[in-house]
């Protein structure tokens, strides 16, 4: 499950994973593979929370101010790598 | 695992302040258990009446569901006892609060074994606390490595997959590190391994079982080696002092912001190492549940204010060790900003000699068997078996719920974060 991750590929959350809000930005607990993750930024939790509703992982990093753009993306990389988020084939963007 | 995605605090800066729920909660189903080991950190034994009901425990997985907690480390006492356990098992994993639990092996029969292997987010740890029958049986007692044993191979030829072998490290033991992995090894299981606490019975054999200092030195040695293959939740952070490579695991005190126990009679204390009224921090059955105890008790809020490090604040190694464990600081008798009793420089051993041993806190129950004065365990002949039975092995004789669906794997599972 540790298919490169390409920001050019539509991606979301994997439904395995449940998100808890927390003070710092929520704690990712993966139900499958019972994988805690902590997610370090409200912004990165928005991210991966609306994931989905975008095009490509690419489309979604636009909306993270620029300085803060890499590190989300290695941040997405990282989660991708563990199955949190995964390739999201169903092609139009939305999810449903 | 941690994603960064800017500088922020460390985590474990976060976690002292507390979560919105706890990451490993610890929840005993019941003090009733048919061992009697020497060091059992809550006293168990005998059942206690006012133990939660089965109606009871569901409403708390309810509220753990709600809450996000996402998984239990269930003990004892021997879990399995509870006639219920099988069906509050089901329930649990059903609401979304997956279940390890620790037991001796006493149910872990070979068709039990296939059904847990077939539900998912359920992990089980058996507790050995030596590699040898000799060493474990002398704190487990008579039989309880032969049945460790057995379960281990049921649930290995059940195919269960990566169960937990938890060892309580002991003067004893600590030799053994290696072997321990070997058993691990061979039966596909992970290793863990925890501090040995002068809490509950173990107050009681603490002076002889609790590693020397030329052992706290080989364990640390191990971890730093081993320590990527082999859980220890936030056993072990004491012995972080002892050079510059931090072991793996939890490096804080997690009581009251990240860990707590919930007792079998609903009694909620900050870590499972102190069940005493000190830290007893409110009862699920009060109107708020647990969630009110978790968010607003003042015990908790307490713990996580930031602490200063009192006598240890002027110590170079305070920052990698934090002052060590609470727990053992008050069932030594020591003062909670002081050292810990195994401070690796040694500052510990020096502020004991100044405790009177007599004066220490006892544990706020103790459900131990009662012995008759020939040393032999009051356990009745008779078969009674009611529920309100106090004998451990009550309900023994009946069949025990259904578990259901698909294969399991671990990994984290509450034991500290891993970055």
């Amino acid at each position: 499950m540790t298919a490169d991750f390409d920001t050019a590929e539509p991606y979301r959350l994997n439904p395995a994973v449940a998100l808890r809000p927390e003070s710092f930005g929520a704690l990712a607990y993966h139900f499958g593979n019972r994988r805690l993750t902590f997610l370090k930024a409200p912004e990165l939790v928005e991210l991966v929370r609306d994931l989905g509703r975008h095009p490509t992982a690419g489309a979604a990093l636009t909306h993270v101010p620029e300085e803060r753009r890499e590190a989300c993306r290695r941040a997405l990389a990282s989660l991708a790598a563990t199955d949190m988020i995964i390739p999201w084939r169903g092609g139009t963007g939305v999810q449903p | 695992m941690t994603t960064q995605a800017e500088r922020v605090p460390a985590l474990v800066e976060q976690f002292k302040g507390g979560l919105a729920a706890p990451i490993c909660l610890t929840w005993e189903w019941t003090y009733a258990c048919n061992l009697s080991c020497a060091h059992c950190l809550s006293s168990s034994g005998r059942r206690d009446p006012l133990e939660l009901s089965t109606a009871e425990m569901k409403s708390v997985i309810d509220e753990l569901q709600r809450m996000q907690v996402f998984y239990v480390n269930v003990g004892g006492g021997e879990p399995t006892v509870r006639p219920d356990f099988w069906e509050l098992l089901d329930y649990a994993v059903a609401h979304q609060v997956g279940v390890k639990f620790s037991t001796n092996g006493l149910r872990l029969t070979p068709d039990r074994a296939r059904r847990l292997a077939a539900t998912d987010y359920v992990d089980v740890q058996i507790s050995l606390d030596g590699a040898t029958r000799e060493v474990n049986d002398a704190v487990r007692g008579r039989g309880s490595y032969d049945m460790a044993m057995r379960a281990m191979e049921n649930l290995a030829a059940a195919g269960f997959g990566e169960f937990k072998i938890s060892v309580v490290m002991t003067r004893q033991n600590v030799s053994q590190l290696d072997d321990f992995a070997a058993i691990a090894d061979r039966f596909g299981a992970q290793l863990r391994i925890t501090r040995l606490r002068p809490s509950g019975r173990g107050a009681d054999v603490w002076d002889e079982l609790h590693p020397t200092d030329a052992q706290q030195r080989e364990l640390y040695t191990w971890l730093v080696a081993h320590g990527d293959r082999v859980l220890t939740g936030d056993s072990f952070f004491h012995l972080n002092a002892l050079g510059s490579q931090p072991i793996p695991g939890l490096n804080l005190c997690g009581a009251g912001r990240v860990v707590c126990l919930i007792d079998p009679v609903g009694d909620v204390y900050a870590c499972p190492f102190a069940i005493h009224d000190a830290f007893k921090a409110g009862n699920v059955r009060a109107a708020g549940g647990f969630q009110d105890v978790w968010q607003h008790s003042d015990l908790f809020a307490d713990l996580r204010r930031p602490s200063t490090g009192g006598a240890c604040a002027s110590c170079s190694a305070y920052d990698v060790c934090q002052g060590g464990c609470m727990a053992a600081k008050f069932f030594t008798g020591l003062p909670l900003d002081g050292p810990d009793p195994e401070c690796v420089k040694g500052h510990g051993a020096a502020a004991l000699t100044a405790v009177d041993p007599t004066a220490t806190p006892r544990p706020s129950g103790d459900h131990s068997h009662r012995t008759v004065s020939l040393g032999m365990p009051a356990v009745r002949t008779a078969r009674p078996d009611r529920l309100c039975d106090e004998s451990p092995l009550a309900g023994m004789a009946g069949t025990a719920g259904t578990a259901a669906t698909t294969g399991t794997t671990s990994t984290t599972d509450g034991e500290g974060e891993r970055s």
